[in-house]
């Protein structure tokens, strides 16, 4: 039976992982490549890298890291940030990265995706989407959460997957980092949506979050970056958890 | 020595990495004449069936086929497994090794393609491949076509219906999840091919 995926996430800044409120406020949280095997060792089905800061200067760094990171990784390893043609995909393809994640560049040229699909396959592309509750509907912001779009998230997930998109990352800026629970309403809004799976993120606090998103929502995938590296949940025992509430899980793994 | 064939579809990094992790003597080579030294193949591969056809345009696919009647181990990971069969449904121009019969199909419209994440396998008793592993292990798939339910098929995965999920016969194994991305159980499955 095809199992829900529980993914930690590691939001890294100059070579460290650090861990915000709201895409705010951030704290250090270790070295990315011990903090991945960590997590991998305690149950994660996959780990995505996001560099926050994306900054030119900081590209060297980035797919060091990813380097580092992958070489003892045996699980499914996704790259985010900063990637906005179809060479800095490869460049983070050939570090190591079985998938990427874009989002402001998909935003800004829909064609990317297709781009990056025609030569590393849909499996390799995932198109992640930072959303925010506007007026009733859920807007999609780009730059970080920085830059409204006036963009429907549910239209703008239907065209990424028209585009090529394998997978989307659905994060509730309204939720990230406030462990309050996940936005079900917007994760089953896109979960509907689209034929592709989809990865609820933003507001991760505890094993009833997981279990809703995953009934309610819809979710096929659940990430969470800050209750994995402050020890708040502890992977293995969230799964022992979801288990125990009937989701199916990858456990024992 | 093992050789990994690049026909120049996906990323080929994390096959060899997991290759390299094991400790066994692995190359990636577009040369034929390198297919014919190595003692082993392993065929990876993602995405559109028709990518395949890289191994007709570079003559790869008479190297491949010689080393597996000449009996060396040849294992087909994905993509690669696939090509083993007649075919794909994905793209009917291009034909597979026909070693094994039967056509590769999409999932019925009842669930989501593709089919992503970690599902179990029903082993079937006797494997190689698949020898040492505790009952119903997880692997990691990413497909949207899978092949059809057959005498050699080694074991099962279930996405709205049954489906090979590993198949054997003699020296030819193809696995369609991706044993490189299937953490232990998948190193065990790679290792076990290292052995063959």
């Amino acid at each position: 039976m095809l199992t829900k995926r529980i993914i930690a996430c590691l939001d890294v800044d100059g070579g460290r992982v650090v861990k915000g409120v709201r895409f705010k406020n951030l704290r250090d949280a270790g070295d990315p490549a011990e903090c991945a095997t960590a997590h991998a060792r305690n149950g994660a089905d996959e780990i995505v890298l996001l560099d926050i800061a994306a900054t030119s200067g900081n590209r060297r760094t980035l797919l060091d890291v990813v380097r580092g990171t992958a070489c003892s990784l045996f699980v499914p390893f996704t790259v985010g940030g900063g990637i906005r043609q179809l060479e800095d995909a490869t460049a983070v393809f050939d570090a190591g990265a079985d998938k990427i994640a874009i989002n402001s560049a998909a935003v800004g040229d829909p064609a990317l995706i297709g781009k990056i699909a025609a030569c590393f396959g849909s499996q390799a592309v995932v198109v992640a989407i930072d959303a925010r509750k506007v007026n009733g509907g859920y807007e999609v912001f780009t730059a970080g959460g920085r830059v409204p779009t006036g963009r429907n998230a549910i239209q703008w997930a239907r065209e990424a997957t028209a585009c090529g998109a394998g997978e989307i990352l659905l994060t509730s800026m309204d939720r990230d980092g406030t462990q309050s629970g996940f936005d079900c309403q917007l994760v089953r809004a896109v979960a509907e949506a689209v034929t592709i799976p989809v990865i609820a993120s933003g507001g991760a606090g505890s094993a009833l979050d997981f279990i809703q998103v995953f009934r309610e929502g819809r979710a096929d995938a659940a990430l969470a970056a800050s209750i994995f590296h402050f020890g708040i949940e502890n992977i293995a025992q969230l799964k022992r958890e979801l288990h125990h509430a009937s989701i199916p899980v990858r456990w024992p793994c | 020595m093992i050789a990994i064939v690049d026909y120049g579809a996906g990323n080929l990094n994390s096959v060899k990495k997991a290759f390299d992790y094991l400790g066994a003597d692995v190359v990636v080579t577009n040369q034929s004449q390198v297919l014919t030294a190595a003692d082993k193949i392993v065929l990876p591969g993602v995405g559109h069936f028709s990518s395949l056809r890289g191994l007709e345009r570079t003559g790869l696919r008479r190297a491949l086929l010689r080393g597996a009647s000449a009996g060396k181990p040849f294992l087909g990971i994905c993509l690669g497994m696939q090509w083993l069969f007649d075919g794909s449904e994905e793209c009917i121009e291009v034909a597979g090794a026909g070693i094994f019969s039967g056509k590769c199909r999409q999932f019925p419209s009842s669930v989501k393609s593709p089919h992503v994440g970690w599902n179990s396998l029903t082993i079937q008793e006797g494997s190689r491949l698949l020898r040492g592993l505790a009952k119903d292990p997880f692997v990691y798939y990413t497909h949207s076509f899978h092949a059809p339910v057959l005498a050699a098929m080694s074991a099962a995965s279930e996405y709205g219906l049954p489906f090979t999920a590993v198949v054997e016969r003699c020296n030819i194994f193809g696995v369609q999840f991706h044993p490189e991305k299937s953490g232990d159980v998948g190193l065990a499955i790679l290792k076990n091919f290292c052995e063959v």
